[in-house]
């Protein structure tokens, strides 16, 4: 095992190594990794706030979901009630219309009813005159006792 | 292979012998052919295999990564790019554990330190033969050892530089003044008590390369010394034990690795904390 000039000659290849890496290997290297490092830091925190994004958007949707289900059922609940009061009112007209038609009719039938009665006292009169000469076989003065028959057509 | 049947023990010494070029005593330059030529040539000498396969792993390691931080983006990383970043940013991470001054040194300083580490050690799992025997045969070199960290002289060059930077950091984070307190007034602080003081930090200190050195090369030595004990074994016998030692120092590899640069973090994060 001898000592020799070997020894400073690594001395001096492993200082001119050293300086190389130093100068030429380690800086580029490194700057990569900080570079990613900082770039894979960037990403994460642009996925955490997307995230954060993400859930004040569900966060949103949700409540417009429910207040539109809010709205729609106060639309339907306005439109059942709408629809009751379209029936009711249908109704009544309808009733008031039927009131009236029957009121009408009724009217009518009396009217008919006055009317025939009318016609028939007139009639009453003249089969009462037939039929009183019929049993009495003589003419009755029909001046004479008009006035009794109409009294009794008048009470028919 | 020195000779063509060579005994176990010559096997084993002839494998942890380097590649050793130099001035033999002579006066003459050139590669020495045995382990006393090598020793003979001292200090000015210097070992071939270490510093190509070290040079070697570096510029791959290197290659590599600048391959991938040529091409790093924000984009999906793949392939080259994912395993570049993985290990960025485990060792971006190591440091900001441990160390917490400003420098930006001690990074890209930890990055090299494991993987080069890593690299010249995973040389430990090529079986013991192969590249030598590559070597000789092509090359008719004697010698070759290429696991760069079983050479002392690897582990202790990146030591001492780490040793230079914690007295670097020391001295200019600290001060001069600052830095010398801190050897001399720890931990007793009576003037009385300085000499004793100095020792100790001192001790403190120095082991610091020290252990960092001698623990890298004291791992791999054992571990490549093993898989030498094991490759002398009859070729029908060695798969039993090399393969489980193969599976297990996969583990070691790596963690001296890690142990090397961790300390180094700690080390040079001590010398920048103001007491």
């Amino acid at each position: 095992m001898n000592l020799n000039l070997t020894l400073l000659g690594q001395a001096i290849s492993f200082a001119i190594f050293v300086w190389f890496c130093m100068k030429f290997v380690w800086p580029p290297v490194i700057a990569a990794l900080e570079e990613r490092s900082k770039k894979i830091a960037d990403g994460l925190e642009a996925a955490n706030r997307a995230s954060r994004d993400l859930e004040l958007a569900q966060e949103q949707a949700s409540q417009i979901l429910r207040e539109s289900k809010e709205n729609a059922a106060e639309i339907i609940e306005q439109a059942n009630k709408r629809a009751n009061q379209m029936v009711d009112e249908a109704k009544e007209q309808v009733i008031a219309d039927g009131k009236r038609l029957r009121e009408v009719a009724q009217a009518e039938i009396e009217q008919d009813v006055m009317r025939a009665k009318e016609a028939l006292r007139a009639q009453v009169s003249v089969l009462a005159f037939a039929g009183a000469e019929k049993i009495l076989g003589a003419t009755i003065d029909e001046k004479a006792h008009s006035e009794i028959v109409e009294q009794l057509a008048k009470e028919l | 292979m020195a000779s063509e049947n060579p005994s176990a023990s010559e096997y084993i010494k002839h494998h942890l012998q380097n590649l050793t070029y130099g001035q033999h005593p002579d006066g003459s330059w050139g590669i020495a052919e045995t382990a006393q030529e090598a020793a003979d040539m001292g200090f000015w000498a210097i070992h071939l295999d270490t510093m190509g396969f070290s040079i070697g792993l570096g510029v791959l390691f290197l290659w590599l990564f600048r391959t991938a931080a040529k091409k790093a983006s924000t984009d999906t990383p793949k392939g080259l790019q994912n395993f570049v970043e993985i290990m960025v940013d485990f060792v971006d991470n190591s440091v900001k554990e441990s160390y917490h001054g400003k420098s930006k040194v001690i990074a890209p300083l930890a990055l090299t330190i494991f993987v080069w580490i890593f690299l010249m050690n995973l040389m430990d799992l090529i079986p013991v033969d192969f590249i030598p025997r590559l070597a000789h045969d092509v090359f008719g070199l004697s010698y070759f050892k290429i696991v760069p960290t079983t050479d002392m002289n690897a582990t202790i060059g990146m030591s001492l530089s780490v040793f230079a930077l914690i007295i670097f950091y020391s001295i200019s984070i600290k001060g001069v003044g600052g830095f010398v307190k801190e050897l001399t007034l720890q931990p007793f602080n009576t003037p009385i008590m300085i000499p004793f003081n100095f020792v100790l930090e001192m001790v403190g200190l120095l082991a610091k390369p020290v252990s960092l050195a001698l623990r890298l090369f004291g791992n791999l030595y054992a571990g490549e010394l093993i898989f030498i004990l094991i490759a002398v074994l009859p070729w029908f016998a060695q798969w039993a034990l090399s393969v489980p030692w193969a599976i297990f120092h996969i583990l070691i590899i790596t963690l001296q690795a890690f142990i090397f640069m961790m300390l180094t973090i700690v080390y040079l994060s001590m010398a920048s904390e103001e007491h």
